[in-house]
């Protein structure tokens, strides 16, 4: 199983990686949006796939998934999505003031 | 009372916190932030006094015991630069208040300074590396909206480069972190420490190693990494630029430091040898910029990526004298590239332009300035008796120890092109014959120069008086070069 996950992971930093260095600002911030469902979901396979229950003491399970990765996962999770949301609000802004979205035309040069 | 050890980190977030609800009413923003400020470089002189008569001091949060819960580390190295933080940001504070508009001032500027404030002390004082990530994103956060603060048309565009490489990097960090967590099952420093000595550092830890210094190399702008700093760094006004350009990178560089005195110890040749020869060519970069341009913010940015790389050589060097050097040219760095940042400025508000071919002749109606520029290009460089000599020295003399006597010489010529990179600003933009006469400029150092005497001061104080910061930086090498102290005070085993 985390052979499987471990390979999805690597799909999705791929992918991540291609949009990344494409020319279109949106298709970069799809991009950072893929490479962190890939990290999120690489902490998740690193922690260990092993048989188990929820988390939750009132399962009384004799063996329990591990909670730290999830916990981790939530907080990189609500990171990330600040950042996200932030990184939108800033493409749209800069949609705004610069007419392009083509990161070629967002060079710039030392005269400003 | 060892809740002393969170106060600079909860004291700036408090203050962040109540400034939202000033926003418009800027005297009130002003005073309160100072205020704050300075209660904060009270106790971070406190903190570093603390650790220096009792050792380390550590803050178990929530009473949970040392590898399970997150624990705050105070060792002498952190609290020397919480307080060399504390101090720039107050003297960024002061010139800020002069030069910042009002129109940025009224949208949420003091409470983005104090919550950076918040995640560098943060950054310094964490034992844990998930939370030493957090602290990361509470810094960047803060950076990030204070670049494109004033939404002018270069800070859209550079900080959208700007947030897309952190970002990049921010996952690097989440990957390295889960990596290491299968390989070690735990995320306390002082236990990763030692489990990693247990374990012996294998192939993967080596990998794992080399992932955490691309990942910190990215956030301290080291050889093939720092090609988002120059462009990101000319965007903000002055008073951002020199927060930025004294505190951000060298996190990283703290954080480079931490992991490789602390955690991957085992193998030097591999891992401290790739630093020392990442450390090289940043200082080459470093000095080919910095004799390329005539704008003079990119010739200071160029600097910072030199300094990195001499700060980075003393630690690999990884002996006495190089870790020494390595924290007297940290400390000495920060304070110098916050005065030469705000030196810029004043220029930039003086004559309106960064070009160094549109100025000349600003000595005579601005002498003071001039020469205190004179003064901090001298100690930027090294010249004896000020605050960047001993720091050279020490890495320089580790470096030879090591019998690295290339970098060690690369270092040493580095510093010849650092004094004529900053030398060109001054004798370009102060002597030559006077472009702009009293009346023709743009606008009044009024308020300007204190901040900027005021760290530059210090840092001559710092050079002259480094007999008595000795007895605090040998502390802070002993620590770094001896693991189990830290282990001790952390795991109390």
């Amino acid at each position: 199983m985390e052979i499987l996950m471990s390979i999805v992971a690597g799909i999705l930093f791929m992918a991540a990686t291609y949009l990344m260095l494409s020319k279109s600002l949106l298709r970069i911030i799809i991009g950072t949006g893929l490479l962190s469902h890939g990290a999120h979901l690489l902490i998740l396979t690193m922690g260990g796939l092993k048989q188990g229950t929820v988390p939750l003491l009132s399962e009384k399970a004799a063996s329990y998934v591990d909670p730290l990765p999830q916990a981790l996962i939530l907080t990189a999770i609500v990171i990330s999505f600040g950042v996200t949301s932030f990184f939108l609000v800033l493409a749209y802004r800069s949609y705004q003031e610069l007419g392009t979205d083509d990161m070629e035309q967002l060079r710039g040069n030392d005269q400003q | 009372m060892n809740n002393f050890i969170i106060l600079p980190v909860i004291l700036p977030l408090i203050t962040g916190i109540l400034l939202v609800f000033f926003t418009k009413q800027i005297k009130v923003q002003k005073w309160i932030s100072s205020l704050a400020s300075l209660v904060t470089i009270v106790i971070a002189i406190a903190l570093v006094q603390r650790v220096y008569e009792n050792g380390i001091q550590t803050l178990e949060l929530g009473s949970w015991k040392a590898p399970f819960g997150i624990v705050l580390v105070a060792d002498m190295y952190s609290s020397l630069l919480v307080l060399t933080t504390n101090i720039i940001v107050f003297a960024c504070l002061l010139f800020a208040f002069r030069s910042i508009e009002l129109e940025r001032e009224r949208y949420f500027f003091y409470p983005g300074v104090m919550f950076l404030l918040t995640g560098v002390s943060g950054a310094f004082l964490t034992g844990d590396i998930f939370n030493l990530f957090v602290f990361f994103e509470v810094m960047l956060m803060a950076s990030y909206f204070l670049i494109v603060h004033g939404n002018t048309k270069i800070q859209l565009r550079e900080s959208i480069k700007y947030i897309l490489v952190n970002v990049i990097s921010s996952a690097l960090f989440v990957i390295s972190v889960a990596f290491l967590y299968a390989v070690t099952g735990t995320l306390n420093m002082a236990d990763l420490s030692a489990r990693v000595s247990e374990f012996g550092q294998s192939g993967i830890l080596s990998v794992i190693s080399i992932l955490f210094l691309i990942v910190f190399g990215l956030k301290g702008a080291i050889f093939p990494l720092y090609f988002w700093l120059p462009g990101s760094y000319q965007a903000p006004p002055s008073a951002i630029t020199a927060l930025f350009g004294a505190l951000l990178t060298k996190v990283g560089v703290y954080s480079i430091t931490r992991i490789f005195t602390l955690i991957f110890v085992h193998d030097p040749t591999f891992t401290h040898g790739i630093i020392a020869w990442l450390s090289a060519l940043t200082i080459i970069a470093g000095v080919i910029g910095a004799i390329a341009y005539s704008d003079i913010r990119k010739i200071i940015i160029y600097n910072i990526i030199t300094a990195v790389g001499v700060i980075l050589f003393g630690v690999a060097s990884f002996n006495e004298a190089g870790i020494e050097g390595s924290v007297y040219y940290l400390i000495h760095d920060m304070l110098i590239k916050g005065t030469l940042f705000l030196i810029v400025g004043a220029i930039i508000v003086i004559t309106g332009t960064s070009d160094l071919r549109k100025m000349g002749g600003l000595i005579k109606n601005h002498p003071s300035l001039g020469w205190m520029l004179f003064i901090s290009a001298a100690a930027l460089a090294g010249v004896p008796p000020l605050s960047g000599f001993v720091g050279k020295l020490k890495i320089i003399q580790g470096g030879f120890q090591n019998g690295e006597y290339v970098i060690a010489m690369v270092v040493l010529l580095s510093s010849l092109l650092v004094l004529y990179s900053v030398m060109k600003i001054f004798m370009n933009g102060f002597w030559r014959e006077q472009v702009l006469s009293k009346e023709e400029e743009k606008g009044s150092t009024k308020g300007l120069l204190f901040p900027i005497a005021f760290l530059l001061s210090l840092s001559i104080l710092y050079g002259f008086g480094i007999e008595m910061v000795s007895p605090y930086v040998s502390q802070a090498a002993e620590t770094l070069l001896d693991p189990s102290i830290y282990i001790e005070a952390v795991l109390k085993e």
